[in-house]
C-alpha cells in the first residue's frame, strides 16, 4: 500500500527540532518527509548551504541518522563513495544490513556548482537518492542568484534597480535534464503536497539504481514572505504551474497534479517580496513573458506525459 | 616476521606505474575512485584490469573528475572502507579543496601522486609543483627515488596513515615519466606477507554504523575549529615516530631500510646537496665522480617531506660548510623553492650556520644530468671558498 499521512505520522522522525533554520523554512519538512519514507536505515550526505549549517553546529547535531557533509559541490560524489564502500563491504560480508543512501543539496549545490558531480553519480548508477531542496537562490551566503532562480526575481546579485528588473534569465529545467540521464526515477515534488512528496521519496528509495527528486522548498528570508506562508506559496507554485508536480518512471512521464483552477503567475508572484518590483508600472511586459513561458512549459509537460 | 633476502628471483622488471598498481593490487583497497591524467593514467588502467579480471575485490568508482575522486574517497573512507585514489598535477590541483577536508576529517586515505608540472603553460612532464602545492594540506608526503621505493612506500603509507596516533591521509610521490614510465628491477613481496603487514582497515566509527549515528563534517565555529586544527597539527608531529617504527618493521619484512631521509657520503662532506625524488640517482653518480677528484661533496635525499623532519635535518647537516638545496618547483615567493625556504629556516638556529643556497631545476621535465649537478657543486665549492653567498636562488639548466 502506498504511504499515507497516517502511516507517515507513525514513523520515527529522523531529524530533531531545535535546529537553527529560520521559522517557516521549507527544508526541515523536506528532510522529515524524505527520511520518513523508508523504514530502512539511512545514511545522509549534504552539501554546504542552509540545510547543513543550520543542522550541524558543532558540538550539536539535529541528525538522528549517520550524516556526512563534505563540501558545497560534492554531495553526490561523496554519497557515491559511501555507497561504493557499502557495496564493497557488503560483498565481503562485512556489512549485512539493508541501508539507503540520500544526498541532499540546495539549488546552488545542485543546479550550479554540484551539477557535474550529480550528473556523474547518476550516470554511474549508484544506488542512491539525490534530493535537491530548491529555494531558488544561494540563501546561506545571502540570497544570490542561482540557475534555479526564477526570472524577474530580485536577488542580491540580480538586484532590481532603476534599469534592471531582477534576474533576466528563466530558471534551468534541471528535473528534465535529470530525466535525460535515463535513470530509473526522477520526480518533482513540493512541500505543498506532503503525501505526494513522501510517495515519490518511497518510490525513489525502492528503485534499483539512482533516483533524483527536486523539491520546491520555500525560504521566507530570501523570498521576503511571512513565516507562515510556506504552504500557501508552495501551493501557489503548483497551482500556477510554475512548479508542476510530475514523475518520470523508467522513461514514462506522468503529471502528478493538474490544478483544477490554474492561477496566474501574477497571482502567485504578488504574494512574494522577491517579485514586488515587477508590479511597478513599466514591467507589465516582463510579467506577460513570464506567464507565457510558464504556460508553454506546462503544455510541453502535458505533451510529454500523454 | 622473517627476513626476506633480496633474491633476484623475487624481482620483476616493472615501470613505476606498474609497481604502484601492483602494490595497490596487493593492498586490495575496498574502494578505489580515480580519474585518468598523464603520467598517472596507467595506474588506474592497470588497476582496472585487476578489477575486470577478478584479481581484487575492490569497488572501483570511475568518477567524472578528480574533485569527485577525492570526494568519493572521503565518503568511502568515512564508511569503514580502505580507500585509495591516484593522480598527477592538474588532477591534484582540482582536488585541492577536498585534500584539506580529507585531512581535517582525519581520514587515512592513501594516494600515489605521479609528479608532473602544473599548468600553465600545460606540460605533462616531471616536476614537483603539484605535490608542493599541497604541502600545507595536512597530508603525509613520502617521496620516492625509484620504482622500488614507490612500491615500498605504498605499504608503509597505508600503515602510517591508519596508525591511531596519526590518522592522516598520505601521498606517495614518484617522479612522472622518469619513475612512472622507466622500467627497472623491482623486488616484490608475497601477497600474504603484504596482507599480514597492512592488516585490516580499522577506524573508530563508520558512517555505516547505523546503530550509532555520527555527524561528520559539521559546521565548526570559533569555539572549536582551532582545537581540531591543533589536534591535526599534533598528529602530524606524532607521525614522525610512527614513520620510523613502521620503516623498521618493513625492513624486517623486506630487507630494505627506510628512514626520514638517506645520507650519501655525507659524514665527511664539506658540501651537501639536498634532493627529493629521482634526481638522487644522478646526484649519487656525480658525487662519486667528484669525490674521485677530491671534492668533498655528499647528499641528503629527503624521503619524508611532511612531516618535515627539522631536528634530524639540522643535525645531519650541521657539520657541512655549504648546502645546495635542489628544488624541482618554484614558489614564486622570490626567495626560492619550498624545500629551500623550509631547510633554510631550520638551519637558522643551527650553531654552525652552514651557508645555504637554492637551485631550482628540472621544471616541466627539463633534464637534470651529471654535467649540471657538477656545475652546481663547483659553484658551491666557490661559495665555500669565498665564505659567503652570491645569491639565494640559482636556476640550473635554464636559458637565461
Ligand atoms: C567551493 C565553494 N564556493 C562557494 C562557497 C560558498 N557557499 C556556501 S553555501 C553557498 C550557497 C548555497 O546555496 P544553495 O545550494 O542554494 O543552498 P541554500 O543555502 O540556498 O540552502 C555558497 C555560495 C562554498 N562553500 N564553497
Ligand atoms: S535563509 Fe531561507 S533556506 Fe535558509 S534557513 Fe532561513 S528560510 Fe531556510
Ligand atoms: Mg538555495
Amino acid at each position: 500500500m502506498a504511504l499515507n499521512l497516517k502511516e507517515l505520522a507513525k514513523r520515527p522522525v529522523r531529524i530533531s527540532g531545535g535546529h537553527r533554520a529560520c521559522a517557516g523554512c521549507g527544508f526541515p519538512i523536506v528532510i522529515k518527509m524524505i527520511l520518513g519514507a523508508t523504514e530502512d536505515p539511512v545514511v545522509v550526505g549534504c552539501a554546504t548551504g542552509c540545510m547543513e549549517v543550520t543542522t550541524t553546529v558543532f558540538p550539536y547535531t539535529a541528525w538522528k541518522v549517520p550524516f556526512i557533509h563534505n563540501a558545497f559541490e560534492n554531495s553526490a560524489a561523496t554519497i557515491s563513495g559511501v555507497e561504493a564502500a557499502y557495496q564493497s563491504l557488503k560483498r565481503q560480508g562485512k556489512v549485512d544490513k539493508e541501508i539507503k543512501f540520500v544526498a541532499f543539496g540546495g539549488d546552488g549545490g545542485t543546479y550550479d556548482i554540484g551539477f557535474q558531480s550529480l550528473s556523474g553519480a547518476m550516470e554511474r548508477g549508484h544506488n542512491m537518492v539525490y534530493v535537491c531542496y530548491d529555494n531558488g537562490a544561494y540563501m546561506n551566503t545571502g540570497i544570490q542568484r542561482s540557475s534555479a532562480t526564477p526570472r524577474g526575481s530580485h536577488t542580491t546579485t540580480t538586484p532590481a534597480g532603476k534599469v534592471r528588473y531582477g534576474k533576466k534569465e528563466y530558471r534551468k529545467d534541471l528535473t528534465t535534464i535529470m530525466a535525460a540521464h535515463g535513470i530509473p526515477y526522477v520526480a518533482q515534488a513540493s512541500v505543498s503536497n506532503l503525501v505526494d512528496l513522501a510517495r515519490k521519496a518511497e518510490k525513489a528509495f525502492n528503485v534499483d539504481g539512482p533516483a533524483f527528486l527536486n523539491v520546491f522548498s520555500p525560504c521566507r528570508l530570501g523570498w521576503n514572505v511571512p513565516a507562515d506562508s510556506a504552504r500557501d506559496i508552495s501551493k501557489g507554485a503548483t497551482d500556477s504551474c510554475f512548479w508542476p508536480l510530475f514523475e518520470v518512471e523508467n522513461g514514462v512521464w506522468k503529471v502528478s497534479y493538474k490544478p483544477r483552477n490554474k492561477i496566474s503567475m501574477d497571482d502567485w508572484m504578488e504574494s512574494q517580496g522577491r517579485f514586488r518590483h515587477l508590479f511597478k508600472p513599466g514591467n507589465e511586459g516582463i510579467r506577460e513573458e513570464i506567464q507565457a513561458q510558464v504556460d508553454q512549459q506546462w503544455e510541453l509537460l502535458l505533451k510529454r506525459a500523454e | 616476521m622473517s627476513v626476506v633476502k633480496q633474491d633476484p628471483r623475487n624481482s620483476t622488471a616493472l615501470t613505476g606505474n606498474e609497481a604502484v598498481a601492483q602494490a595497490m593490487r596487493q593492498i586490495e583497497p575496498d574502494v578505489v575512485a580515480a580519474y585518468p591524467i598523464t603520467p598517472q593514467t596507467e595506474i588506474v588502467q592497470i588497476f582496472s584490469t585487476y578489477v575486470s579480471d577478478g584479481l581484487v575485490n575492490t569497488e572501483y568508482v570511475p568518477v567524472e573528475s578528480e574533485h569527485s575522486a577525492m570526494s568519493a574517497t572521503v565518503g568511502s573512507a568515512a564508511s569503514g572502507a580502505r580507500s585509495m585514489t591516484a593522480t598527477s598535477a592538474n588532477g591534484l590541483a582540482l582536488m585541492w579543496e577536498i585534500l584539506y577536508i580529507a585531512s581535517g576529517t582525519r581520514l587515512p586515505i592513501v594516494m600515489p601522486v605521479v609528479n608532473r608540472a602544473l599548468s600553465g603553460p600545460i606540460n605533462i612532464h616531471c616536476d614537483h609543483s603539484d605535490a608542493m602545492g599541497a604541502r600545507d594540506s595536512g597530508w603525509i608526503q613520502l617521496f620516492s627515488e625509484n620504482a622500488q621505493e614507490a612500491y615500498d612506500n605504498m605499504f608503509q603509507a597505508v600503515r602510517i596513515a591508519e596508525h591511531p596516533d596519526v590518522r592522516l591521509p598520505a601521498m606517495v610521490c614518484l617522479d612522472g615519466f622518469i619513475i612512472s614510465h622507466g622500467m627497472e628491477n623491482v623486488f616484490t613481496l608475497e601477497d600474504n606477507a603484504i596482507r599480514e603487514f597492512i592488516g585490516d582497515y580499522m577506524i573508530e566509527r563508520s558512517l555505516l554504523d547505523v546503530e550509532q549515528p555520527m555527524t561528520l563534517g559539521p559546521l565548526d565555529l570559533q569555539d572549536f575549529y582551532f582545537e581540531h586544527k591543533r589536534a591535526e597539527a599534533e598528529a602530524m608531529v606524532r607521525s614522525k615516530k610512527v614513520i620510523q617504527s613502521i620503516a623498521e618493521e618493513y625492513e624486517k619484512l623486506s630487507g630494505r631500510s627506510y628512514g626520514l631521509f638517506e645520507e650519501y657520503k655525507l659524514d665527511d662532506a664539506e658540501i651537501a646537496i639536498v634532493v627529493l625524488g629521482s634526481t638522487a640517482g644522478t646526484a649519487r653518480y656525480t658525487i662519486d665522480q667528484l669525490r674521485a677528484q677530491g671534492i668533498k661533496v655528499g647528499m641528503l635525499k629527503l624521503r619524508v617531506f611532511r612531516p618535515f623532519p627539522f631536528e634530524e635535518l639540522k643535525q645531519a647537516l650541521a657539520h657541512v660548510n655549504v648546502i645546495g638545496v635542489m628544488d624541482r618547483a618554484d614558489s614564486f615567493s622570490s626567495i626560492g623553492g619550498p624545500l629551500f625556504s623550509e631547510l633554510r629556516a631550520v638551519m637558522y638556529d643551527s650553531e654552525t650556520r652552514p651557508l645555504i643556497t637554492n637551485y631550482i631545476y628540472g621544471l616541466g621535465g627539463r633534464d637534470i644530468n651529471p654535467r649540471l649537478i657538477e656545475q652546481m657543486v663547483r659553484e658551491l665549492a666557490d661559495v665555500q671558498e669565498a665564505g659567503r653567498l652570491n645569491q639565494y636562488v640559482n636556476y640550473l639548466g635554464v636559458r637565461e
